[in-house]
């Protein structure tokens, strides 16, 4: 699959301080790309070098498969688009003026039916006449994806498109970001919701300031962490080295921190937990034990995260 | 890539509607004529025909100044706006990510303010000189109709308001909060006015030669004040508020 963007040794510094370190990465075209990082990991920056509105201070980055440079910035600027954090739209113009303004700034044949098109994907069509200050968050979150949609780009920076969404509005914005991965746009969707990249991203790159790993959400979950299964059973088994020792796929266990005359849990590490949980059953059951519930434990997108960016002195990976 | 008429036009229709729509922009463009018009239209209509020469020409330059003011502080105030304001409300940057080029960019902003800004200014100037024909008594009708330093003033209203514009966008574009760029960009307004002031209540004599002068050096200014705005316009500062350490990504002007 070709490149969308393609980033080679991308560093930015703001007088002595250094906000990207020698990133370097590469996008597919048509990925839906998350990059992730804490507050200040340098997302925005990264997002403002590619979309040609700041200068590197050094590295070289192809976007949409023209390489980075000032004599580029303007055919860079016609093939993609980028939805700033802020929605940015003027108050006192209406949805529609807005997306005008833009449809103009873009030189775009065929405006209104262009217009049309973005409202009619974004559900903002009987909205098109009201003054953006009457729009709700949500609303205005849309009207910038519409005017982001406008000159149809081959690659979109979405950054933070659901920050200070409430639940149902940030749904709404995934829902459309979906719809972008059918139409085969590039999204590079920068955020630090770690669940709404998880459920979106093909693959996700986390950021502090250099780039910490890079990768499907899933690969880096068998990356970081060993796999495990969580076993619950009524009451503390007897002897547990008989049940869990030399089980197939099961390669150790250890008992969690019990509770009182409550339930007892377990958590084995194991190879294959499709091997390894139908065997563990049995023996739970053959032991006598109330086997309440097993199942593998599910590493999430946020613990790859977590131990990424705790472990400041880890080399990046 | 070339200068794109279509944007620069997409700029100025932005701008007329969002000025149409802003309370404040339309109070500014609307009552500061209007003040003007009155004080200097009450100050000859109250002038007896029995007056002497010395009080006539004395209310006849400043009547004739005082409308001066109007090409100068509308497009301070508003263009005081153009950058700072896109700022604050978060549409600059969405707007720097188009194909716009600098160039396209300030011009557009400059044009929405130059033509109803000298529209406004020679409408009332218009205004003025009607009622002082039909109301005034003929000697003070005929002083301010006659008046040296007339032509010159009516040449001076877009250079003026083109001074004003670009020195109102160039502070625009270095601070950071619009009520700090409007107290700036109108003092930054006023040296060329000071020099006109001066020609208009015959500090220095009015004569051809000296308003054409005055007058062409007000138009090397504005166009140079116009190239030196495009220069400063610095994307990443504005963007990042970091001065940029690389070059300024352009690439369209």
């Amino acid at each position: 699959m070709p490149a969308a963007i393609e980033i080679s040794q991308l560093t930015k510094r703001f007088g002595g301080r250094t906000a990207v370190d020698h990133v370097s990465l590469s996008v597919n075209a048509g990925e839906v790309f998350g990059f992730l990082g804490p507050n200040g990991a340098g997302k925005t920056t990264t997002v403002r070098m590619l979309g040609t509105l700041i200068a590197p201070s050094a590295g070289s980055a192809t976007v949409a498969g023209i390489p980075l440079s000032p004599a580029n910035a303007a055919e860079i600027r016609r093939r993609i688009s980028i939805m700033p954090e802020a929605p940015g739209l003027y108050q006192r113009l209406t949805v529609a003026e807005n997306l005008e303004y833009f449809a103009r700034l873009y030189g775009l044949p065929g405006r209104q039916a262009r217009m049309k098109a973005a409202l009619d994907a974004v559900g903002l069509t009987d909205r098109a006449n009201d003054p953006c200050r009457s729009l709700s968050k949500g609303l205005r979150q849309r009207t910038a994806l519409a005017r982001s949609l406008l000159n149809d780009p081959s690659v979109m920076f979405l950054d933070e498109p659901t920050s200070g969404l409430d639940p149902a509005a940030a749904h709404e914005v995934l829902g459309l970001i979906d719809s972008l991965r059918d139409r085969g746009v590039t999204v590079f969707l920068t955020t630090h919701r770690l669940d709404e990249a998880e459920r979106v991203c093909d693959r996700v790159a986390i950021m502090s300031t250099s780039l910490r790993t890079i990768g499907r959400p899933d690969e880096l979950r068998s990356r970081l962490f060993t796999r495990s299964l969580e076993v619950t059973t009524a009451a503390p088994l007897a002897k547990p080295e008989e049940a869990f020792d030399g089980q197939p796929g099961v390669s150790g266990w250890q008992r969690e921190d019990p509770a009182k005359g409550g339930p007892a849990g377990y958590r084995l590490t194991v190879t294959d937990p499709a091997i390894a949980a139908p065997a563990v059953t049995r023996a739970l059951v053959a032991a006598g034990a109330d086997v309440l519930s097993i199942a593998e434990a599910r590493r999430t997108l946020e613990d790859v995260y977590l131990k990424l960016i705790d472990d400041k002195e880890g080399a990046p990976r | 890539m070339s200068t794109s008429v279509t944007r620069i036009s997409a700029v100025v229709r932005k701008e007329v509607t969002e000025f149409r729509r802003n309370r404040l922009i339309l109070i500014t463009a609307g009552v500061l004529p209007l003040i003007f018009l009155i004080e200097s239209t009450v100050s000859l209509l109250a002038i007896k025909a029995t007056a002497t020469s010395a009080v006539l020409d004395k209310r006849v330059d400043s009547s004739l100044f005082l409308p001066l003011i109007v090409p100068v502080l509308i497009p301070a105030v508003m263009s005081a706006f153009s950058v700072v304001g896109e700022k604050e409300q978060g549409t600059l940057e969405p707007v720097l990510t188009t194909p716009v080029s600098t160039i396209e960019f300030l011009v557009g902003k400059a044009l929405a303010i130059f033509v109803p800004a000298v529209v406004i200014a020679y409408l009332l100037f218009g205004i003025f000189m009607a009622i002082v024909s039909f109301g005034a008594s003929q000697p003070v009708a005929t002083a301010a109709l006659h008046a040296p330093q007339l032509p010159a003033e009516l040449v001076f209203i877009p250079l003026l308001a083109g001074w004003a514009i670009w020195v109102g966008i160039a502070v625009s574009s270095r601070v950071s909060e619009t009520r700090v760029a409007q107290q700036l960009s109108m003092l930054a307004s006023l040296p060329p006015l000071a020099l006109v002031a001066m020609m208009s209540f015959q500090v220095i004599t009015p004569s051809f030669g000296l308003g054409a002068a005055l007058a062409g050096g007000l138009l090397v200014v504005d166009c140079t004040a116009c190239f030196l705005v495009a220069q400063l316009f610095d994307r990443e500062r504005l963007i990042t508020g970091s001065k940029s350490d690389t070059g300024i990504i352009e690439g369209t002007s």
